[in-house]
């Protein structure tokens, strides 16, 4: 078996997969299932101090189906914790006695200074391994100053990982990003700043996820109104991907990655793109604690099958690879080619390129698409709308190259 | 909801003139669509309803993430024969029958999944887990069919050092003695048996008989356990004059021969007298080999027959025909050659004591039908000498070796059974289960009773 372990922030994980902060680590119940299932570590759900009560509201989640696929993605106008820190501060010390090689970390959010150097002090003393802050929850909090209010913002971003960074002696402190601010590079450059020890990128979206025709009351309906929440899985993980990415390629920091995660070849992609640790959440919470069985059996498959030792190797082997766009090579020219043997007919590549392309697909007397060359470009849209499996292919274009 | 899968198989006109197999396996994107339709239930019940107990939705999350090695390793955790039994097994009738996409639109096709996973394990190389730390203990194992194999496996890997005995020249008993090319490709049978033997290091006998090449006693004085897994070798009677003809075939026999790749010709029309899955295989086996017609006796009606849904619509889609409530009297010869089938006709009277409806002759039906060829599909048994060889086995009244269903022990301390010869004939994946139970009873035994 290949070495899963990582290093992030100084912490020594058995394997990269961690449990998110939110309802699944909401106990120490849970997150000693999961523990036990195989999980490497596990960010409580987020706490704050007693000033700060949290009343939750009811149903609190909302799926995206797409066609016949359920929950693309998932919208919930959630909060943090209901539990008392003095309840969290147990959980800790349990789990650490219990589970003593799995990573604990704790979430925590405050709305001034106190708060957030108490909650440090608390948990370190309880004996968490690592501190995430929050400064990214894109509902319920920001209209009391706190989530994203103070991710958006790089300065409040720096001075208050200042603050956590003060209290934290032992502990190291990573913070939690918005991907709902005009340059993550800038955010995530203010947490370096601050001294803190890392990122976690990206917290849930502001999102509203649908509205019902008939009451006109968007979804999730509380008792006749509805609220703008924050939404996750499979669907945003192109802008988790993007925001670990951009963050690796400015910033000198580690990275854990969330957003999206379903899979081990999600997280390979995560690793590729510059992250260490890979954090899921919404993968759990539909089908449960079990899915880390096929994410380490998966992960150990594909390094054994590329002939690597060890999960370190991945971490930003993706980077050299992106550029600017002004970098990429105006000489590559590629040509749709498409398999008369296993085209069913459909015309969706012919309408694709006539109504959204360059009128480069005809249909010939037996209703087979032909690819005039010298008016397609190579843009893909057609291989992307083709329902049969490797039908249309990008071919270099012949005397292009 | 998607539709479910299905493999391209070659048509009834062209598959009957060969020995090609039939169902040709799921595209790779098929596979993944149709993985894609697994709902992950938590406490599945389509792995309640595998006798070997295969974890499907944890092999389909792997497929899935196109973990292919993860989804062979987790399959052959519970089952080593998972591509033999992807085959043959009648999934509609067990891990498929209780699906919960059932309740939605389909039920997922989990064998063809299984089959596309151990198909791509194939092209890699079938790794099975290996032999545990010695224990100093010795088990003999009777017949090399799946349950034997898979008692053995299963000894092996609980640190048991195995001999097994095989009859024939090769081991893997029905796998490559009986079961029709057409469902299982030789290729596949000898993988996995071979994959099996090679993985455990369980040394083979093969050729060796026991009673003949070895005395019984001789085996239990040099082992501390044996398990009988001999299969059915033994045809039973139909009690009809002319049964001993050159033209009227045993269907076990004949099957063996075909499997065998022997060079099998029949010419002109085949009778085929049963109505059972063994009956199915050796009508559409007479096809093959060259009867221009085959026509199956079953002495009771189309809703008594005891073949699968499945096997039945197979030969029937092949041009395979049936007299029902038809039963033979008498084969007729001439010069020492079969040349005919006298038959009645019957109706069917009060139940028997299976509980189906028994058929009563019919006075006066009688008729011949003219064939130069018979082949007598009504039922085997396990060799009735067996039970004696080792010191006078239970046996039940088809002469099944009567075990407990716990720990397969037979009523003879130490000594195990498990496969058709105790169940009187049932899947690959119940002598499977079967064999896999016998090692851990084994195991267990071993450990209280000989320290």
């Amino acid at each position: 078996m290949a070495d899963l372990s990582i290093e992030f922030c100084g912490v020594k994980f058995p394997n990269p997969f961690t449990l998110a902060a939110a309802p699944p680590t909401d106990s120490a119940e849970m997150v000693a299932r999961a523990f036990e299932a195989g999980w490497g570590g596990a960010i409580l759900k987020t706490t704050s101090v007693e000033t700060e009560v949290v009343e939750l509201v009811y149903p609190m989640m909302a799926g995206l189906d797409y066609e016949d696929k359920k929950l693309v993605g998932l919208e919930n106008i959630d909060l943090i914790s209901e539990r008392h820190i003095d309840e969290v501060e147990k959980d800790v010390k349990a789990l650490k006695k219990e589970y003593p090689d799995r990573v604990v970390g704790a979430s925590i959010m405050g709305a001034k200074k106190e708060d957030w150097q108490e909650l440090v002090r608390r948990l370190e003393a309880a004996g968490v391994d690592l501190i995430e802050c929050s400064f990214s929850c894109p509902h319920g909090m920001p209209e009391r100053g706190m989530g994203s209010t103070i991710g958006q913002d790089p300065e409040l971003t720096e001075r208050t990982a200042r603050w956590v960074k003060e209290a934290a002696k032992r502990v190291p402190v990573i913070i939690k990003l918005t991907p709902q601010i005009a340059d993550i590079t800038a955010a995530a450059r203010a947490v370096k700043r601050s001294g803190a020890d890392g990122v976690c990128a990206i917290n849930t979206l502001k999102s509203l996820i649908g509205i019902d025709l008939d009451t006109f009351v968007p979804y999730p309906n509380v008792g006749g109104y509805s609220t703008f929440g924050g939404y996750s899985g499979p669907a945003i993980k192109p802008v988790a991907l993007r925001c670990v990415a951009e963050i690796a390629k400015a910033v000198d920091i580690p990275i854990a990655a969330v957003g999206g995660i379903s899979t081990w070849r999600d997280a390979v992609e995560f690793l590729l793109a510059g992250a260490t640790n890979i954090q899921l959440c919404t993968a759990v919470m539909r089908h449960g604690f079990r899915i880390i069985e096929d994410l380490i059996d998966g992960l150990d498959v594909y390094l054994e099958e590329k002939g690597m030792s060890s999960v370190r190797e991945l971490v930003g082997r993706s980077l050299p690879y992106i550029v600017e766009h002004s970098q990429l090579s105006r000489k590559h020219k590629v040509v749709a080619t498409i398999n008369h043997e296993t085209c069913v007919k459909d015309d969706l590549c012919y309408i694709a390129c006539r109504d959204g392309g360059h009128q480069a697909i005809e249909l010939d007397s037996n209703r087979l698409p032909r690819v005039d060359e010298n008016k397609c470009k190579g843009c893909g849209m057609c291989a992307t709308v083709c329902p049969v499996y490797e039908c249309i292919q990008l071919k270099p274009k012949v005397g292009a190259m | 909801m998607g539709v479910r899968a299905r493999m391209q198989e070659l048509s009834p006109e062209v598959r009957k003139t060969g020995f090609d197999e039939v169902e040709r396996g799921l595209a790779i994107h098929q596979a993944l669509a149709e993985a894609s339709r697994c709902l992950f239930c938590h406490d599945a019940p389509c792995v309640a309803g595998c006798p070997a107990g295969v974890d499907v939705p944890g092999f389909i999350r792997r497929l899935k993430t196109r973990n292919f090695v993860g989804a062979a390793r987790l399959m052959r955790e519970a089952n080593v024969f998972a591509g033999v039994c992807a085959r043959v097994c009648p999934a509609e009738e067990l891990c498929e029958k209780r699906c919960s996409s059932t309740n939605l639109s389909e039920p997922i096709a989990i064998a063809a999944l299984q089959r596309f996973v151990a198909d791509e394990e194939m092209k890699r190389g079938i790794k099975l887990p290996g032999p545990g730390a010695p224990t100093g203990k010795k088990v003999a194992v009777i017949g090399s069919g799946p349950a034997g194999l898979a008692c053995a496996h299963e000894l092996a890997r609980l640190g048991h050092a195995v001999t097994v005995y095989e009859a024939e020249e090769r081991p893997g008993g029905l796998l490559v003695h009986g079961i029709p090319r057409y469902r299982l490709p030789l290729a596949v049978a000898e993988a996995e048996v071979g994959a099996v033997l090679e993985s455990s290091g369980v040394e083979v006998k093969t050729g060796v008989r026991v009673g003949r090449d070895v005395a019984a006693a001789e085996i239990r004085r040099s082992h501390d356990a044996v398990f009988l897994s001999p299969g059915l070798g033994y045809q039973s009677s139909l009690g009809v004059r002319g049964e001993d003809l050159p033209g009227v075939l045993q269907a076990g026999e004949f099957l063996r021969k075909v499997a065998a790749g022997d060079d099998v010709r029949l010419a002109g029309k085949v009778v085929v007298i049963g109505g059972g899955n063994v009956a199915m295989d050796a009508a559409c086996a007479a096809l093959r080999c060259g009867a221009s017609e085959v026509v199956v006796l079953y002495r009771r009606s189309h809703d008594e027959m005891p073949a699968w849904k499945r096997e039945y619509e197979f030969a029937a889609a092949e041009g395979v025909k049936f007299e029902f409530l038809t039963t033979p009297v008498r084969f007729v010869e001439d010069g020492g050659r079969l040349t005919g089938v006298e038959c009645v006709r019957t109706r069917l009277g009060e139940p028997d004591s299976s509980g189906r409806r028994r058929p009563e002759m019919i006075p006066g039906s009688e008729h011949i039908i003219e064939v130069p060829t018979a082949i007598v599909a009504t039922g085997q048994a396990p060799w009735p000498g067996l039970v004696e060889l080792f010191g006078g086995l239970a046996a039940g009244k088809a002469g099944a070796i009567e075990v407990c269903r716990e720990t397969q022990m037979t009523s003879v301390e130490g000594v195990f059974a498990g496969g058709d010869a105790a169940n009187g004939g049932a899947t690959v994946v119940q002598a499977v289960a079967e064999g896999k139970r016998a090692a851990k009873a084994i195991d267990a035994y071993l450990r209280r009773v000989c320290k």
